[in-house]
C-alpha cells in the first residue's frame, strides 16, 4: 500500500503524463484534483451514514438512491466547489479581462503604423535607426496590449518589410521583432505578472514596481545590442535612404510626436502611475485603462462596431482560457497539498543539500525547459507553484523569484521547438526568410535575457528599489 | 450528429458572447467608482462587489464558447504533429475519462451550494451594501450544464474526426490578429506560386 505523499507524486506524475496527451490541461487538472481527491477524503464512516440508518421498511428505490447518494458523499466534491469560487471572486484576477480588453481595443487602433512611422523618423541619425525604431515600438505596442502574437505578426508585416528593404539582415530584422515583441509579458502592466500575484500570493502592486526596471534593463540591453551591433557591422544595418524615411522639418516631427507616440505613452503611464502610486486598485486602473483605449481607438478613426465585437468576443475566450485554468490548478494544487506532496519535494530538496543560489539556477534552469514545450499561461499557473513553498528554506524573496520567472519566461517564447515568436513571424514573413535564419536573430537576445538575469542576481536592488521606495519594506 | 454539434457550438457561443459584453459594464462600472471616489468624493459601497461578480461571471460563461473554438490550452507539441483520427481518438478517451467526470461534479456539487446560498439569501462580506451572490453561485451550475452539452458535442466531434480525418471547425467570425493575418499571408504566397 502506497502512502498519502507517494500518491502524491504519483499525481504528479501521471498530470506530467497526461499533459502530453494534448487534452485541454485545465480539465485534465480539474479531474486529476476530483479523483485523487475522492480517494484523500475518503470516508467510510460519512459515506454510508444515511444508508445505515434506513430503516428495514425502505424501498428498493430508496435503499438504491441512498446508496447512491451516500456514494458521491465526499469532501472533495465541496472542496471543488470552494476552490472555483475562490478562483470567481479572486480579486487580483478581476484585472485580468480588463487588461486583455485594453490590448484587444489598442490592437486594433491603428496605432502600429503611426508609431512605427514617427520613430523612424525621430532615430534616423542613430546607428541601426530602424531597428531602434521597431524594437522601441515593439516595447510600447507590447506593453499596451500585452498579446505577443499580435505585436510579432503587425510589427512583423510591417517593420521587416521596412528592414529588408533597408538591406538589413534578414536574421538581425527578425531577432528584433521577435524579442521586441515578446516584452508585452514582462513590463507591467503586464497580465502575466497578475497571474503570478494571483498564483503566490504577492502583492501585485509590489510585483509591478519590482518589474519596472528589470523591463527596463532588458530593453536597454537590447538596445545596446542592437546599436553596438549596427556600428561593428554597418552591413547588417545600412543607414536608410532619403527615400525610406523622409527628412521632415522639427515641427512637423514634434506633431508626429505629439500625436502618434504621446497619447500611447501617456495611457500606459496613466494606468502603471495610477497604481504604483496607490490612487487605484489594479482593477480600476485596468478598467480605466480599457476605457482610455476605446477613447483612444475613437480619436484616430479606428473604433467599429465590428472591431468592438472582436475584442470583446476575443476578450471571453483569452480570459475563460487562462481562469479555467486557475479552476483546474486550484482543485489540483489543494489535493496534492493535502496528501502531503509539497512535504515531500520540499524534503527532498532538502536532501539534496544546495545553496541558494544553486537552487536558484536550479529551478530557473527547470522553468527554462519547460518554456521549450509549454507556454508562460501553464507554467505560471502549474508549475510555478510547486518551487514557491521552497522558496522561504532558501531565503528567496517570491517577489524576487517572480521577476526572474517573469525575465526566464521570455525565452519561451523564443526557443524552439515552441518558439512562438518565430512561428508568428514565420507566419507572415516573404518566404525567403527561413525559420533558421529567424532562430539564429533571436540567439544574441536570448544572451541578453540571460545577462539581465544575471544582472538581477548580481544588484538585487534593481528588482527591490521600487518597491521599497514606493511601500517600505 | 453534426445537427447537434451545430446545435451545441450556437448555444455555447450564444451564452458565452452575451456574457462577453459584461466587460464593457464592468469597464464602466468600475471607472464610475474611481469617478465618484475621486471627483465627487463619495466612493460606492457596491463596485468591488460588482466587478468581481461580472469577472467570474463572464469567464465561467465563456468557458464553453471556448472549448467549442477549441481555445482552452493543451500540451500540443506532440498532439499537432499526429493525424486528425489519431488526435481524434485520444481526445475521445479523454473526455469521457476525464471531462465529463469532472463537469459534472461542477452541476452536482455546485447544485448542493448554490441551493444553500439561495436558501440563506446570502450576500457578500465584502461591502457593507449588501450585495445579493446567491445568483453569482448558480453560475457554476449553468456554466457546467453549458460544457456537459458542448463536452457531448466534442465527443461527437471526435467520431467524425475519426471516420473522416478532417476536424469539423465551428463556425466563428472572430480570430486573433494573428491568425488573420497569418492566414491572409498564406493566401497571398499560394496566389503567387500556384
Amino acid at each position: 500500500m502506497m502512502t498519502d505523499p507517494q500518491i502524491a507524486l504519483m499525481m504528479l506524475g501521471l498530470f506530467i503524463i497526461f499533459v502530453f496527451m494534448g487534452f485541454p490541461i485545465a480539465f485534465t487538472l480539474m479531474a486529476m484534483g476530483i479523483g485523487f481527491g475522492y480517494y484523500a477524503y475518503f470516508d467510510e464512516r460519512r459515506m454510508w451514514r444515511d444508508y445505515d440508518r434506513l430503516g428495514e421498511d425502505a424501498s428498493l428505490f430508496d435503499q438504491w438512491s441512498t446508496w447512491i447518494e451516500g456514494f458521491f458523499n465526499n469532501r472533495a466534491f465541496d472542496l471543488f466547489v470552494n476552490q472555483t469560487f475562490s478562483v470567481m471572486s479572486n480579486e487580483i484576477l478581476t484585472a485580468v479581462p480588463l487588461f486583455l480588453f485594453m490590448g484587444y481595443v489598442v490592437e486594433r487602433a491603428n496605432i502600429v503604423n503611426r508609431l512605427f512611422t514617427t520613430l523612424n523618423i525621430a532615430s534616423k541619425n542613430i546607428p541601426g535607426s530602424m531597428g531602434v525604431a521597431a524594437l522601441i515600438t515593439c516595447a510600447l505596442f507590447a506593453t499596451a496590449t500585452g498579446i505577443v502574437g499580435a505585436v510579432v505578426t503587425l510589427m512583423g508585416l510591417l517593420a521587416l518589410p521596412a528592414m529588408l528593404k533597408a538591406r538589413y539582415d534578414p536574421s538581425f530584422a527578425s531577432g528584433i521583432i521577435c524579442a521586441g515583441g515578446t516584452l508585452g509579458i514582462l513590463i507591467p502592466p503586464s497580465i502575466m505578472l497578475i497571474v503570478y500575484a494571483a498564483a503566490s500570493n504577492v502583492s501585485i502592486v509590489r510585483l509591478y514596481a519590482g518589474a519596472l526596471l528589470p523591463g527596463l534593463v532588458l530593453v536597454g540591453l537590447y538596445l545596446v545590442y542592437v546599436v553596438g551591433r549596427s556600428l561593428l557591422q554597418p552591413s547588417a544595418a545600412p543607414k536608410p535612404g532619403d527615400d525610406e524615411v523622409p527628412d521632415v522639418s522639427m515641427g512637423q516631427l514634434l506633431l508626429m510626436i505629439l500625436t502618434s507616440f504621446l497619447p500611447l505613452a501617456f495611457l500606459i503611464l496613466a494606468v502603471l502611475g495610477s497604481i504604483l502610486f496607490g490612487l487605484a486598485t489594479p482593477t480600476e486602473a485596468a478598467s480605466i485603462g480599457a476605457l482610455g483605449s476605446l477613447l483612444l481607438a475613437v480619436i484616430y478613426r479606428a473604433m467599429t462596431w465590428e472591431r468592438l465585437r472582436q475584442s470583446v468576443y476575443l476578450t471571453v475566450r483569452t480570459t475563460a482560457m487562462v481562469c479555467w485554468l486557475f479552476v483546474g490548478s486550484y482543485i489540483f494544487a489543494a489535493v496534492f497539498s493535502y496528501l502531503g506532496g509539497e512535504h515531500v519535494i520540499s524534503e527532498f530538496v532538502q536532501g539534496l543539500n544546495l545553496t541558494p543560489i544553486q537552487f536558484l539556477i536550479m529551478a530557473q534552469l527547470i522553468i527554462f525547459l519547460l518554456g521549450w514545450p509549454l507556454e508562460w499561461s501553464e507554467i505560471i499557473i502549474i508549475f510555478v507553484p510547486i518551487f514557491l513553498p521552497l522558496l522561504h528554506i532558501f531565503e528567496i524573496d517570491p517577489l524576487f523569484f517572480g521577476i526572474l520567472v517573469a525575465l526566464n519566461l521570455q525565452t519561451s517564447f523564443l526557443t524552439p521547438p515552441m518558439a512562438m515568436s518565430a512561428y508568428y513571424l514565420k507566419g507572415i514573413a516573404p518566404p525567403e526568410v527561413r525559420l533558421t535564419q529567424i532562430f539564429a536573430g533571436v540567439m544574441p537576445f536570448l544572451v541578453c535575457v540571460i545577462l539581465s538575469m544575471v544582472l538581477m542576481y548580481l544588484y538585487p536592488r534593481i528588482v527591490f528599489y521600487l518597491p521599497e521606495l514606493f511601500y517600505g519594506r | 450528429m453534426i445537427g447537434f454539434i451545430r446545435f451545441a457550438d450556437n448555444l455555447s457561443a450564444w451564452f458565452g458572447k452575451a456574457f462577453a459584453w459584461l466587460i464593457i459594464l464592468m469597464a464602466a462600472g468600475t471607472g464610475y467608482e474611481v469617478f465618484v471616489r475621486y471627483v465627487l468624493n463619495n466612493p460606492t459601497a457596491w463596485a468591488l462587489d460588482v466587478s468581481f461578480i461580472m469577472y467570474g461571471t463572464l469567464f465561467m460563461m465563456g468557458g464553453a464558447y471556448t472549448l467549442s473554438r477549441g481555445g482552452h490550452v493543451r500540451g500540443d507539441f506532440l498532439y499537432r504533429l499526429w493525424q486528425p483520427h489519431t488526435q481524434a481518438k485520444v481526445d475521445l478517451v479523454l473526455y469521457i475519462l476525464f471531462f465529463f467526470p469532472g463537469v459534472t461534479a461542477l452541476v452536482f456539487a455546485g447544485w448542493q451550494y448554490a441551493e444553500r446560498s439561495w436558501r440563506f439569501g446570502e450576500v457578500s462580506v465584502n461591502s457593507p451594501a449588501g450585495v445579493p451572490i446567491y445568483q453569482f453561485k448558480t453560475v457554476i451550475v449553468v456554466a457546467g450544464i453549458l460544457l456537459f452539452i458542448q463536452g457531448i458535442a466534442q465527443v461527437m466531434r471526435c467520431i467524425v474526426a475519426m471516420r473522416t480525418n478532417e476536424w469539423l471547425e465551428a463556425d466563428e467570425d472572430v480570430f486573433e490578429t494573428e491568425d488573420i493575418l497569418i492566414r491572409q499571408a498564406n493566401v497571398v504566397e499560394r496566389g503567387h506560386n500556384p
